[in-house]
């Protein structure tokens, strides 16, 4: 996600590559914690409600670390754990540094309702999926280093030595001259008095014991035996079960419910009725459903009752006509282009998506007359309970909001509508009561990955290089909703993202933008955001220049790389790794594709296989990726594993469609997800350096859509220019 | 109506309709929140269990179809042999992404392993197809089978 590159506009920790990191002025303070011990307060940069908060001075803590008595390190931040390893990556940068196991760091989420947080996380608390090591790699390493050298003074007072003669290991301060220690532990006291130094020195990458290194996942144990608590497995006492209905056009109304065969169902206590949505509450799901499938509603379908998907594309493909903001622009792209020898033209369409994650969604809520309870997995808890506190018109600090493990977020948690329902069906229970949404709900009312068009041309020289390159594309903002301070002169930094700043040498680029909305659906971050989007269409149509040049696909690409060394590196890694050039079987084929997005370089080689009556195999796929230095390269392999899977599953499959205002797709016979039997092979290799680290959660699902489509035309010679696949474009011909 | 079914070795009595899923029978009467709920139409396969060491989809078994049988769930699969090697090798392989879809994927894999100690990919393919992981672990899993598989 490129959330956290906002909050990186005052403090870069992209470009910083000091080994020191970015000045420790506004990011770090120590004091005695409130139990005793030592405790350190950090200001990480986080995406930011105010972007201006990034910029400013003032110290606005957001994570703690908290050294006890008994030497335990607690550290409190932010960052949920989603399924991809941060619970386990983020303490390895402080044990790194601080000396200790891995097992004495636990990490705790931070509640947004702890006086601790009390003033700065409302709505700024957000997990993106790519953001939390590298928000994390500087000040975590630097919090560690310093406690350490506090930790270090602490005992050289006490034994009236000189510190440099002392050494902290495995969680304790030696004095080998002496051969005395003292545990961090009966330190930290004394630790939290010390001056905070000025400055530290951090690790050398070659000096790390830690980082790099596989460590097991500490959050598994509990998800392999039934233990572990998401937000639909939440049960206060006395919780009631709810299930609803939804206006199936979007922007609709309820006119009427009949309701008396629902309430005569066995378990059913109560029918609530909303403005646009009608809810089943019951002793269990069971009733609830079969109370909500013996209601009558009558539904006023708004607005939005013609809406179709054909309108939307339709929309959008007029609005490519007219001139956006300029996301970028190099040389002269129209003069360049008037002078070429051969010019290329396309259009991209990518379609609606649904996030469609494993668990479906849900929120518990009791709300009472002097507060309100909230149990629910988020990515941005502090919006869920400031949304909570609005909806009830309790003040924020009566409203209290637990944040739980997450069965699935790629974007889709970020978003509170699932908890303004939950909150408002509440308010009509008396007790707790856990709305939990049905498949079919699920899918027909996500927030959904935009629809966008394309329109895309380039002027290629007499030797079939690339001199000119003009990109139009029309979609929603994301961001413009979701953090309105960032959508300046009509772009945002998400929207563009992988379309601007390529990694080729083009000598006259430009890239436009338009910002339109599709009417009633609503859109949403999506694993992988722009860059889903971008990627797909720049890949497949550098795959058309080659074609149209009629030079092989990764020679053409490497001969623009020159000036992108990590790119190059990464192509060539994964080209060879996967026998680019090697002969294949007919209806079999190679497509690659190259990125840098997330502040990552990968590269994928994708095999497919097309049978005669148009059906994709995806049978291999390789990838390279240089993400910087490493934490976790296990986690890394996994992320990109998932990454691809989530991509291949939207090439083949994804798709969702609108038909008089409502979603066509249900549940997962009409909105498929790869399985077991359909799933590649796949073989990553990380190319190891000491780079700052960038973002790995998304990178394999934007770079491996052109990587399918490419190999599809390699295959069959068809290019696909929308997704997903038509697999009846496919078919050979008899 | 009453029903008296056998849940981990246990003897349960719900008061509940006939045609209510077992699934809400554990979730939400019992309170057994280690089987999960994806689809509700026995299309993802995180809501297995196991009827007499079968792997079946709780979310259409309805409680008047399971009498005397034995209902396994995840949270009393360690006990068993096959669960148990499961278990381990999806420890040791690192299978778990967010981890909502494993409880079903344990179930379908420790049934397969119990009725076949040597799986081919193909029997894998098979037992293993219906239950969606929207993570994308499948290659994981497969691994960690064939680690089962070979005594751990
Ligand atoms: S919930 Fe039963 S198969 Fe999906
Ligand atoms: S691990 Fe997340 S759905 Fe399988």
């Amino acid at each position: 996600m490129v959330l956290d590159r906002i909050a990186f506009q005052g403090i870069d920790f992209d470009r910083t590559s000091s080994a020191d990191g970015p000045s420790r002025r506004t990011f770090l303070r120590a004091g005695a914690a409130a139990g005793g011990g030592l405790l350190l307060s950090l200001s990480l940069p986080f995406v930011s409600g105010d972007v201006k908060a990034a910029n400013s001075a003032s110290f606005v803590p957001n994570a703690f670390i908290r050294i006890s008595g008994d030497g335990q390190i607690v550290l409190t931040m932010p960052y949920v754990e989603m399924g991809q390893g941060t619970y386990t990556a983020i303490p390895m940068l402080i044990a790194e540094e601080l000396e200790v196991d891995l097992k004495q760091v636990r990490l705790q989420h931070a509640p947004p309702n702890e006086k601790l947080y009390a003033n700065p996380l409302l709505g700024v608390q957000a997990t993106g999926n790519s953001n939390a090591i590298r928000g994390a790699w500087y000040p975590l390493r630097q919090a560690g280093a310093i406690a350490r050298a506090m930790l270090v003074s602490a005992a050289a007072e006490h034994w009236k030595v000189d510190p440099a003669s002392c050494r902290a290991q495995s969680g304790k301060v030696r004095h080998p001259p002496t051969g005395r220690s003292i545990k961090y532990g009966d330190l930290a006291a004394d630790a939290s008095r010390m001056v905070v130094p000025a400055n530290v020195a951090l690790k050398r990458p070659e000096e790390f014991k830690l980082i790099g290194t596989a460590a097991k996942r500490l959050d598994t144990p509990a998800k392999v035996n039934g233990t572990a608590v998401y937000g639909i497995d939440v049960r206060p006492p006395g919780v009631k079960i709810a299930t609803l209905a939804q206006s199936p056009a979007f922007g609709g109304h309820v006119k009427g419910v009949e309701d008396a065969a629902a309430k005569a169902v066995k378990g059913v206590r109560q029918i609530v009725r909303l403005d646009d949505a009608v809810a089943v509450v019951a002793d269990h799901m069971g009733a609830a459903k079969k109370g909500l499938a013996a209601l009558v509603i009558e539904w006023e379908d708004g607005p939005h009752a013609e809406l179709n998907t054909g309108e939307v594309a339709r929309k959008l493909e007029e609005a490519t006509l007219s001139s956006g903001a300029v996301a970028q622009n190099i040389g002269d792209a129209d003069k360049a282009m008037a002078s070429a020898v051969t010019k290329v033209e396309a259009t991209y369409q990518v379609p609606f998506l649904a996030h469609a994650t494993m668990e479906p969604m849900n929120c518990t809520v009791h709300v009472r007359k002097d507060g309100c309870e909230v149990w629910v997995g988020s990515q941005a808890i502090g919006r869920v309970q400031a949304a909570a506190a609005k909806i009830t018109g309790l003040p924020l600090d009566k409203v209290v909001a637990h944040n739980h493990l997450i069965g699935g977020g790629f974007g889709r948690r970020l978003e509170i509508d699932g908890v303004v329902r939950a909150v408002q069906i509440a308010q009509q229970v008396d007790g707790p009561v856990k709305v939990v949404w049905t498949r079919e709900e699920d899918i027909q009312h996500d927030m959904y990955r935009p629809y966008w068009f394309d329109r895309i041309s380039a002027g290629l020289d007499e030797k079939g290089m690339p001199v000119a390159w003009n990109h139009r594309f029309a979609g929603s903002s994301v961001l413009a909703r979701w953090l309105p301070p960032v959508f300046e002169n009509g772009l945002d930094p998400d929207t563009t993202e992988g379309a601007i700043n390529l990694v080729y040498a083009l000598p006259n680029l430009h890239v436009e933008y338009l910002r339109v909305e599709p009417p009633g659906i609503p859109t949403a971050f999506w694993r992988s955001v722009g860059p889903s989007h971008n990627v797909f269409v720049t890949e497949s149509f550098m795959d058309e220049l080659a074609a149209a040049a009629k030079q092989d696909a990764v020679a053409y690409r490497l001969a623009l790389l020159g000036k992108a060394p990590r790119a190059k590196a990464v192509l060539e890694l994964a080209a060879e790794k996967a026998g680019w050039g090697q002969p294949l079987p007919e209806r079999v084929g190679r497509g690659v594709s190259v990125q840098f997005v997330f502040g990552s370089y990968l590269a994928q080689v994708a095999e497919v296989e097309v049978s005669k009556d148009g059906m994709v195999r995806v049978r291999r796929v390789v990838c390279a990726i240089d993400c910087g230095a490493v934490v976790n390269p296990d986690t890394v392999r996994a992320q990109i594993e998932s990454g691809i899977i989530f991509g291949v599953t939207a090439a083949l499959y994804g798709e969702i469609t609108l038909k008089g205002g409502r979603v066509e797709q249900s549940n997962f016979d009409t909105y498929r997800m790869l399985r077991m039997n359909e799933a590649p092979a796949i073989e990553i290799h990380i190319v190891q350096n000491s780079e700052p680290p960038g973002g790995v959660g998304e990178t394999g699902t934007s770079a491996i859509v052109p990587a399918v489509s490419n190999a599809i035309f390699a295959a069959t010679g068809k290019r696909l220019r929308k997704m997903p696949v038509d697999n009846a474009a496919l078919k050979q011909p008899v | 109506m009453v029903f008296v079914i056998q849940v981990n070795g246990t003897v349960q009595s719900v008061d509940v309709d006939d045609d209510t899923p077992l699934l809400w029978v554990l979730r939400d009467v019992l309170g057994m929140t280690g089987t999960k709920f994806g689809c509700g139409m026995a299309l993802c396969g995180a809501c297995t269990v196991h009827i007499d060491g079968v792997a079946s989809r709780s979310c259409v078994t309805t409680i008047d179809s399971i009498g005397r049988s034995q209902i396994t769930t995840i949270e009393a699969i360690g006990a068993t042999a096959s669960g148990a090697k499961i278990q381990k090798a999806w420890l040791d392989r690192e299978v778990v992404q967010c981890g909502y879809c494993q409880s079903g994927q344990i179930m379908s894999a420790s049934a397969l392993l119990a009725s076949n100690p040597h799986p081919t990919d193909s029997d894998i393919d098979e037992a293993m197809s219906g239950n969606i992981c929207r993570c994308g672990t499948y290659i994981r899993i497969r691994e960690a089978i064939k680690q089962a598989a070979r005594g751990g």
